[in-house]
């Protein structure tokens, strides 16, 4: 196995909880044998902020809630040859999306942020404003799953996946030998 | 309806409180209708003219009378577009809009009660005056665009007409007083084609000709019922409604089942966007329809009828009343008819409430049954099980004319015009792009080319054949033939000339299924919400290569697992354009460059946060710091 | 539905099994009887057949059918476990998905939640292409012991035949028409009902959905323990076969 040139992966939080990235984790001693096939490029784990080279999987948790989710989309689907939506929010938007549910008035955003920043019954701010720092990325109208912006090869479902089916996918990724998944891994919590 | 939100955008916020002495007038509404549950969409109509809305406590009060629980009334009551439980108008306006009313001026006509009247599509004046609204085509495209006052129906309206007939509704005329000032002295007849042209182009020998009274009837008490099976199935006859089942099989099977009590039913409830035929039937043969019925009766050994009147031709209402009262009067229906002891038969008109799935056979039944119109699960068929159990025969009212020429002239006379497979005459409704919009009763078996040149459509770019539900097709399709093999059709043929926008014209048809699906089953009720928005992807210049794929994949799973017609033909206008006009979809796709989706428009989504933020993206504008 | 057993029966074959059933049965009744699991939601052991959700369309006589509505026919060979039928099917349960709003994650139906296991048996995994419709109707948590969001609710109609027919209550009652068509209650609200956590259609097992929420019983059973945790959604009808 472990005779095959290496593959180079890359991962991303966008708008998630990280706790997908927790689940990679999750994969226990097997990671030891991962890493013996692959090298991790940019990711939260390696703390490389670019890409240093071309990568063959790209792993993505969390949809897309604001314009730097949407710059870090596209950067990964430049730069990566397969791309991986890695848990609900990444495939379907998740708990952020909850907000797309809710928007439904004339100006959705603006009411969202109040009801979160200063009208929301449990909120304690003090300053009664909406966070507007320069540095803050603008939101999107609503949460985006990261298929509508970009195409997506594979999803790996679940809030978290298991360590079990992301060790799976993963090395019969690499191995070449993904036919999807076992039924009775699938999960959607 | 934008999209598949729940929240209906209903602006009516306005509380319907019915006075406390209304208990009573609504009991005593329940009670002219026999309390009978099945009478519902009678109780609810009339409870909705009288109160412009069906609140909480008439359903209360409804349900009390009826026997049923207050969520199976409110279920009928909601199902139907012309009941409502929010207050309505005590005029209340819709404007048709089918396609081609927008094509022929609509959005002017809009503006126009709009500005005079002071209320937007959609709303209720605060006085309660007027309401505003759409509603999906009531069979006047032949003379769009058109609209329903009440019971009144005006038609060719101009912004000139328009702003005359809304001002004259707003200094308190009523909507009759918009046809003749002397309405209240006008037969039915008159009434009628007042409001509505016939529109009769070209008269064929069996319907639209002269046609000898009773003729049909007086050959039929003599013979059995066998007999006249066999001459209904000699003849070659197929329903004209659309899916054209033989009907002397279907008499059959229904007088073969054992019952204690069969029924016939008339289906007049022509709702395929384009169809108009049966309008003129029900205007200028209505003896004839009846006369049909009858002989299926007496074929049948039915004792009861129904003629099903959709509730956009309400307007034919009286006309068709005094048309059964006549033939009470003479012995032609009620008990020993034609002095033949033991043929008893008589009919009941049903009016619906705007709902076009009430055309298909089964959701015709449950609605005469008082029930939301929804289609009944096959089998049993109607024939086996229909009306209250029983068996029932339901035939377009096209079908039952040509019942009663066929007994009058002959099996052989019917059989031997048109072509082989596809027997007699046909009305034919056309409208659309041409010179002469109407009616025409023609033998089966003409090619469009045709057609065309009669109707003066010559430069027509598509046409569609049998309405939405039907086919769209090119010019290099227009060699083909109108017959039940080729180009089947329930009458409708809607010229569309070369300026027309064919995706406009495919998600209008998809609006329509959406709007007029039950809601029953998943495929059609959710399938079509998302074909229609696939298609709005294609408008808007949102679509991948890829989504001319996932169209017919789509449109394959909605047509395969739907429960009834509708959802098995829903996908058509998206299919048959799809077939017939590849390019007008590739010419719109834009493909994904490097894997990324240009389809995501990143400058409308972060726009809300622009304005809000009051300040530019350091990622996305060249310039942020303005 | 079915007929009384002493009648002689009939056969006929689903994906080559021979499977016997009796007059006035359906294709599903057959099936089940004889340990072959067709795929539905709507459609509930002592509840009438209603033929809505059409995840049981099979294919009998060359036709597309629901087999918990169509009577069994002597001789006929029907399809089930076909790539055609189940990407048909993964097609309706992913519109259910997307009609309403299933945020598994934090759902209290979760492994319990009949459409997501059919979700996991029908391997709907891939990229989603069908758009989310995202309703937004209020809450009605006015009863003590029961609240309910329609926002799950996937119209299978189960808690409305449950209700009439078992409890005889008719609490429920489906209003609207097409996309807006939806599960309503015989009054103002739960509460104006004379609905109990006791009744059938309030039990956990007529429910396929979070729609109906037993309050203060949420996320008792550990993961692990919960329906569908441990056997895919019909191992127990296929077990029969075995």
């Amino acid at each position: 196995m472990s005779e095959l040139p290496k593959a180079r992966i890359a991962t991303a939080s966008l708008a998630g909880c990280f706790g997908c990235h927790m689940a990679i984790l999750d994969i226990d001693e097997r990671l030891i044998e991962l890493m013996k096939l692959v090298d991790v490029d940019r990711s939260p784990l390696t703390d490389k902020k670019r890409f240093t080279q071309r990568c063959d999987i790209g792993i993505i948790e969390g949809g897309c809630c604001n314009e730097e989710n949407v710059h870090v989309l596209h950067d990964f689907r430049r730069n990566c040859d397969v791309l991986i939506a890695l848990g609900q929010c990444a495939i379907m938007g998740g708990l952020p999306a909850m907000r797309n549910a809710i928007m439904h008035s004339d100006a959705p955003l603006r009411e969202c942020l109040d009801e979160a920043y200063i009208t929301g019954r449990y909120i304690r701010n003090t300053t009664h404003n909406v966070p507007n720092d320069p540095a803050l990325p603008l939101l999107l109208d609503e949460v985006y799953p990261c298929s509508q912006v970009v195409e997506i090869d594979y999803q790996i479902p679940g809030c978290a996946p298991g360590g079990d089916i992301i060790f799976d996918t993963l090395s019969r990724l690499l191995t070449g030998k993904f036919q999807g998944f076992e039924r009775e891994m699938i999960r959607f919590d | 309806m934008e999209n598949g939100r729940s929240s209906s955008g209903k602006k009516d916020t306005s509380v319907c409180e019915i006075p406390s002495v209304a208990a009573g007038e609504i009991a005593a509404i329940c009670k002219t209708h026999g309390n009978d549950k099945h009478r519902m969409l009678d109780i609810l109509r009339d409870v909705q003219d009288r109160y412009r809305c069906i609140s909480p406590s008439a359903l209360n009060r409804i349900a009390e009378a009826t026997g049923l629980t207050r969520i199976e009334v409110e279920g009928v009551a909601s199902f139907y577009s012309f009941l409502s439980l929010t207050p309505r108008g005590r005029i209340s306006i819709r404007l048709c809009d089918d396609i081609v009313d927008r094509y022929t001026g609509l959005e002017a006509v809009t503006s126009v009660f709009e500005e005079v009247l002071g209320i937007r599509v959609g709303e209720t004046s605060p006085d309660g005056a007027f309401s505003l609204e759409y509603t999906p085509c009531i069979g006047m495209c032949d003379q769009a665009p058109a609209a329903m006052i009440n019971d009144v129906v005006l038609t060719k309206l101009t912004v000139e007409t328009a702003r005359h007939f809304a001002k004259t509704l707003k200094s308190g005329q009523s909507p009759e007083d918009l046809i003749s000032d002397r309405f209240a002295s006008l037969t039915p007849h008159e009434r009628a084609t007042r409001m509505v042209d016939n529109n009769v182009r070209h008269a064929g020998d069996v319907l639209l000709g002269p046609v000898p009274e009773e003729a049909g009837l007086n050959h039929a008490i003599g013979m059995t019922p066998t007999q006249i099976f066999t001459a209904i199935e000699e003849s070659g006859l197929r329903g004209c409604g659309g899916a054209g089942f033989t009907t002397g099989r279907k008499w059959r099977f229904a007088a073969s089942e054992r019952a204690e009590q069969r029924f016939v039913i008339c289906n007049a409830d022509e709702g395929e966007p384009g169809t108009f035929k049966d309008r003129v039937l029900l205007t200028e043969r209505p003896q004839l329809i009846i006369e049909g019925m009858t002989i299926a009766a007496r074929a049948i050994g039915a004792s009861e009828g129904i003629l099903y009147l959709r509730g956009e031709y309400v307007y034919l209402r009286e006309l068709l009343e005094q048309a059964l009262e006549e033939r009470r009067r003479r012995g032609l229906l009620g008990e020993n008819i034609l002095g033949i002891r033991g043929f008893n038969f008589d009919v009941r008109l049903q009016l619906g409430a705007g709902a076009y799935i009430c055309g298909e056979e089964g959701a015709l039944i449950s609605s005469c049954e008082g029930l939301p119109g929804e289609p009944k699960t096959r089998p049993p068929f109607p024939v086996n099980r229909g009306y209250l159990g029983f068996p029932t025969v339901v035939n377009n009212v096209e079908t039952f004319c040509h019942a009663a020429r066929i007994l009058d002239r002959g099996a052989r006379w019917f059989r031997d015009i048109g072509t082989e497979g596809s027997h007699g005459t046909k009305l034919f409704s056309i409208c659309g792009d041409c010179l002469n919009p109407g009616i025409y009763e023609l033998p089966y078996g003409h090619t469009v080319w045709e057609i065309l040149e009669r109707v003066g459509g010559e430069d027509a770019a598509a046409v569609q054949v049998g309405g939405p539900s039907g086919t769209m097709i090119a010019r290099d399709s227009f060699h083909r033939k109108l017959t039940f093999d080729d180009l089947a059709t329930g009458g409708a043929i809607i010229v569309f000339n070369g300026k027309r926008n064919i995706l406009e014209i495919v998600e209008y048809y998809m609006s329509f299924f959406v709007h007029e699906s039950c809601g029953y089953c998943t495929p059609c009720r959710v399938g079509n919400v998302f074909l229609q928005k696939a298609i709005r992807k294609f408008r808007k210049g949102l679509a991948n290569p890829e989504d001319i794929e996932y169209l017919k994949d789509l449109s394959g799973t909605i047509i395969e697992t739907s429960r009834c017609g509708l959802g098995m033909t829903s996908p058509n206008p998206v299919l048959t354009t799809l077939q017939n006009f590849p390019l007008v979809y590739a010419a719109v796709t834009k493909p994904n460059k490097d894997g990324i989706r240009d389809t995501f428009n990143i400058q409308s989504a972060i726009d809300g946060a622009r304005k809000i933020a009051k300040r530019r993206s350091y990622i996305f504008d060249r310039d942020f710091t303005q | 539905m079915s007929g009384t057993k002493k009648e002689t029966g009939f056969s006929f074959t689903i994906d080559g099994v021979e499977v016997t059933a009796y007059a006035g049965q359906t294709i599903m009744e057959a099936a089940d009887e004889a340990g072959v699991y067709i795929p539905r939601l709507c459609d509930h052991q002592g509840l009438r057949h209603q033929g809505s959700c059409r995840v049981c369309t099979v294919k009998a006589g060359g036709r597309s059918v629901a087999a918990c509505t169509q009577p069994a026919a002597p001789g006929q060979a029907v399809e089930n476990e076909t790539k055609h039928l189940n990407k048909m099917r993964r097609d309706l349960v992913e519109m259910l998905f997307h009609e309403g709003n299933h945020l598994c994650p934090i759902c209290e139906a979760s492994g319990n939640c009949e459409l997501q296991a059919m979700a996991y048996r029908l391997d709907m995994t891939e990229t989603t292409r069908f758009p989310y419709l995202e309703p937004c109707r209020a809450l009605d948590a006015s009863h003590p012991d029961i609240a309910l969001d329609t926002n799950r609710c996937i119209s299978c109609g189960r808690c409305i035949r449950a209700s009439q027919d078992v409890d005889g209550k008719g609490i429920f009652g489906y209003v609207g028409r097409g996309i807006h068509r939806r599960v309503a209650v015989n009054g103002e609200n739960l509460a104006d009902t004379d609905a109990e956590v006791s009744d059938h259609a309030i039990s956990r097992e007529v429910c396929p959905v979070g729609c109906i929420i037993r309050k203060r019983v949420g996320f008792v059973t550990p993961i692990g323990e919960r329906e569908f945790d441990n056997g895919l959604i019909g191992h127990e009808i296929e077990e029969k076969r075995k």
